[in-house]
């Protein structure tokens, strides 16, 4: 490709093997007839190539490169089972509405890759391939995984039906709020806000994913005031009520350390950010399952390659590997909230991680048929500029299994904390029993949160204040294919 | 204080008309509802009395109001709540769970604290009412 391609014919053992350099397709990683095994591993890439590039073989080289290629031709492939070892491009689609972009599909044999690791995973699907000269751009959208592959992992701990049995809270979304402001608050101080909100009627509090260890607030005085809080706020409510400690830290040694110490305290989760590794992760969740905590992931970083369409990885991807590796809560977006997330989009990421088997949903950005063969399902987290007027929107979205996270909308409600949380348990409470009662919330939305705020003042004063405030900007993570118009 | 457990604990109370409701969105779900009573509300209290089995078999709203009245009547100061289990495969587990009666005066939770080293503090939440036996508590 940046080199000059031999036109040569290679069907012959003895050419293909020549020293030298032939293109990628020609190798062997180009095989339109190919039909997928159902134990394969599925890729699909959208391909961006340079100018005058063979989508096909620009295909070709993905396939290659991120399975057992190199630039050049190596006779050592043949003290190999290479065939089987190679990776497949067998479908390349022009992407609807986007020249010079196409949806290249790659085939990977179940031998590649190391039983229940994700870092080996990523190694291949991801390692070197990104940065590959002959395309412009990348993006891995999505992924199937086989069965026989899923069944090494173990999974979440928890899982969403077992939190809530935990927890004794069904037929309702959960509620939380990240401690704000995120930084810089001692101790004591933080755990008030964990104590009034926790006792208004909220169900999770929330370190936020930058608080490990500092110097205004060290970790071990932090744990010791957040499970103060959390115990007061049980006997004050007598429901179960927790904080995600944040057991993110700089070595897996100081992990096991803050997380065993969360669990002496008496505390039902710990946290962890996804820039600690994949490896790291899967570790917690060992670390989780061996001690009956829920584990929640704050997905720290992931914007950097999830939200430009042509280059990185689809979060759905990453909502896959992570229901693999091993947590109980993911932030997944809110579609209504601050940050990035198309309706569509976020419903295919909350599908990946709720549901027992998807089907292939293009309008969701869903490509493949996934069976997740039982595994636990991860109770998807939406946090991040949400509040009690956007309840019907928020319920309609994103259905019941959902932590919804309100952190300015409930520690910066005018009448306090524990008004705020108690705002938005009311607004949460009533919405779920008009829906259940078959009123259409999405449409009766505001009226029913208005007669909830009649006996409720501190629902009323959120509205007052909040009611209007939305974030409608356009989203850049889309799916490209729209739904058609049929016939009624 | 109030027990805050069950689906809309933070709602006024709900009347008859609006529990039918809850009960015919259950059984309309092809969930089993169940009635289930306690004097002792401690968070971790699992196991609530079932005043009779799951009613996987009683599909009207009515007859299941009939056992939910009755449990009220034969236990005025307990705490009662009305569970939905859903069978399918992959949940088997509850859908939904809200009291429909509670004791009168709601006394609450004492937290004793056990100091030991390094500040740990190992808690134990406590319901005031347990100080005396089962069914002379409320």
């Amino acid at each position: 490709m940046g080199q000059q391609p031999s036109s040569r014919d290679v069907s012959d053992p003895r050419e293909r093997y020549r020293a030298g350099v032939i293109k990628y397709a020609q190798m062997g990683y180009w095989q339109p007839d190919y039909v997928p095994k159902d134990t394969d591993v599925l890729a699909m890439f959208r391909i961006t190539p340079q100018d005058g590039v063979d989508p096909d073989e620009a295909a070709a080289a993905v396939a290659g490169e991120s399975s057992t290629a190199t630039w050049t031709v190596v006779w050592t492939d043949r003290l190999t089972a290479c065939d089987w070892y190679r990776a497949k491009a067998y479908k390349v689609d022009p992407v609807p509405g986007s020249p010079g972009q196409y949806f290249a599909y790659i085939a990977y044999d179940l031998d590649l890759f190391e039983p229940g690791s994700i870092a080996n995973l990523t190694a291949s699907i991801i390692g070197n391939v990104f940065g590959f000269k002959p395309l412009k751009a990348l993006r891995l959208e999505d992924m199937r995984i086989p069965v026989a592959y899923v069944k090494t992992f173990s999974g979440p701990p928890t899982g969403v039906v077992v939190e809530r049995e935990r927890l004794d809270k069904f037929g309702r979304p959960l509620l939380g709020a990240t401690v704000k402001p995120k930084l810089g608050l001692s101790g004591k101080n933080y755990g008030r806000v964990v104590y009034e909100a926790l006792k208004g009627g909220l169900d999770f509090t929330k370190d936020d994913e930058n608080i490990n260890s500092q110097p205004f607030m060290h970790w071990r005085d932090r744990y010791l005031y957040c499970m103060e809080a959390v115990h007061r706020a049980q006997a004050a409510t007598g429901e179960i009520k927790g904080t995600y400690l944040n057991v993110t830290a700089g070595t897996m040694e100081d992990m096991y350390e803050r997380a065993d110490f969360a669990k002496e305290l008496g505390s039902v989760i710990v946290m962890i950010d996804l820039v600690i590794g994949y490896t790291a992760i899967q570790s917690m969740a060992k670390w989780a399952r061996r001690n009956d905590m829920i584990l929640h992931l704050h997905r720290a970083g992931h914007s950097t390659y999830t939200r430009q369409k042509t280059h990185g990885v689809s979060f759905r991807v990453i909502s896959k590997w992570m229901r693999l590796a091993g947590v109980d809560h993911i932030h997944a977006g809110t579609v209504v909230g601050k940050l990035e997330g198309d309706p569509n989009s976020v419903q295919g990421f909350y599908n990946v991680l709720r549901e027992d088997h998807n089907p292939v949903d293009l309008q969701r950005g869903l490509f493949f048929e996934q069976d997740w063969a039982g595994l636990r399902k991860v109770m998807p987290v939406a946090s991040g500029g949400i509040h009690a007027g956007q309840m019907h929107q928020l319920l309609t979205y994103l259905g019941e299994d959902v932590v919804l996270q309100f952190g300015g909308g409930t520690i910066g409600h005018p009448m306090g904390i524990q008004a705020g949380a108690t705002a938005n348990r009311v607004a949460l409470e009533a919405m779920v029993l008009a829906r259940n009662e078959g009123r259409d919330v999405w449409r009766e939305g505001p009226e029913i949160l208005v007669a909830a705020a009649r006996h409720c003042t501190p629902l009323q004063a959120a509205l007052d204040t909040w009611g209007e405030v939305t974030f409608d900007y356009a989203s850049t993570d889309t799916p490209d294919f729209v739904p058609t118009a049929t016939a009624a | 204080m109030r027990v805050t457990q069950g689906t809309f604990s933070f709602l006024p109370d709900l009347t008859d008309q609006q529990i039918r409701a809850q009960i015919e969105y259950c059984l309309g779900n092809g969930w089993a509802v169940s009635v289930e009573y306690t004097d002792d509300a401690h968070p971790r209290n699992i196991y609530w009395d079932m005043y009779g089995a799951p009613m996987f078999d009683i599909r009207d709203a009515a007859g299941v109001m009939a056992e939910v009245d009755a449990c009220r009547k034969t236990f005025p100061q307990h705490y009662i709540k009305v569970n939905a289990f859903d069978s399918t495969h992959g949940w088997e587990s509850l859908k939904l769970s809200f009291i429909v009666n509670r004791p009168a005066n709601e006394p609450g939770f004492a937290l004793d604290r056990q100091e030991a080293a390094g500040r740990m503090i190992r808690y134990t939440t406590r319901p005031y009412a347990t100080g005396r036996p089962e069914g002379e508590r409320y």
